[in-house]
């Protein structure tokens, strides 16, 4: 909990440079700084496998394929002055935030071990994954044996989204 | 009006959220420059699985790596894996949507040769 604040202030620090940066080079690698510092905030949590994801996937991956993007594209943000935040936006986030926070309280207490995200199902599978499955990593046990199917259907997602990627990049016919 | 701003002081990872997610919505709704309204979406995707994977923290818990005795296994011992289950599969589908919003973008400047959204929507007319 002590190195937890001061990551959480430098994750929205990094947010903020990446949306603030006027030139997208800049501001994407900012992106990435951004994603592997939510990469050490998930690996304090306890969630390593998803921290490594993050960190391979989202600060990798991602990085990779917005300068892609922008190599091919242009390099900067063209508008030399930013249009002030119209009323509305302002009013309606302003309303979304206050009933956000203000339900605030009625969530279970951080890093309760009696919430109800806790309490019914996880503590079968923390018990009986080894048993049943010969795997202590009891997320790797659930992703591939027992929501395997799920895991089946991602990749097909995955594979749609690559067809759709080489279908729109096609050069020639239009 | 304490209570809740002490509710929100145990919550950081909440109030994180909360201003990374309308901040990102801000950002795809108005931005003109359509690389940044992609980095908006990303900054959103992230913040909700920030908020899912906060869930799963237990005080005094480990990485759900069980070892040891299975007979004696204390399960408020380990994190929660379920929602780092749900996190990891959502992680890997938002990169690779941003991928395909990516290649749009790629397109739509071949097309018309523009990032910016206002300029886009003049030489479509």
């Amino acid at each position: 909990m002590t190195f937890e604040l001061p990551l959480l202030i430098f994750l929205v620090m990094t947010a903020a440079g990446a949306i603030l940066v006027k030139d997208l080079i800049s501001s994407v690698f900012i992106l990435g700084t951004y994603s592997f510092t939510l990469a050490l905030v998930w690996a304090l949590l306890g969630a390593v496998d998803v921290a490594f994801v993050e960190a391979v996937v989202g600060a990798g991956l991602a990085t990779v394929f917005f300068l892609l993007t922008l190599f091919s594209t242009l390099e900067k943000d063209t508008r030399l002055r930013r249009s002030p935040m119209p009323w509305t936006a302002m009013v309606g986030l302003s309303i979304v935030a206050i009933l956000l926070l203000y339900g605030a309280a009625d969530l279970p207490a951080f890093g309760d071990p009696g919430s109800p995200a806790s309490t019914h199902i996880s503590p079968f599978y923390l018990e009986n994954s080894v048993g049943q499955t010969r795997t202590p990593n009891v997320v790797t046990a659930i992703l591939m044996d027992y929501r395997s199917l799920d895991t089946l259907v991602e990749t097909i997602v995955i594979f749609t989204a690559g067809i759709a990627c080489a279908l729109i990049l096609r050069k020639g016919d239009s | 009006m304490a209570e809740l701003l002490s509710a929100l002081f145990q919550r950081p990872n909440f109030v994180v959220f909360v201003i990374l997610f309308l901040w990102g919505i801000y950002i795809m709704a108005a931005h003109p420059n359509y690389v940044k309204k992609l980095i908006g979406l990303y900054i959103v995707q992230t913040s909700v699985i920030f908020f899912l994977v906060a869930f799963s923290a237990k005080n005094g818990a480990t990485v759900p790596i069980v070892s040891g005795d299975m007979a004696m296994l204390d399960a408020s011992a380990f994190a929660n894996p379920l929602p780092h289950v749900l996190t990891v599969t959502a992680i890997v589908v938002q990169v690779a949507t941003l991928g395909v919003s990516l290649a749009l973008v790629a397109a739509l400047y071949r097309q018309y040769g523009s990032l910016d959204e206002d300029e886009v929507v003049q030489r479509v007319e």
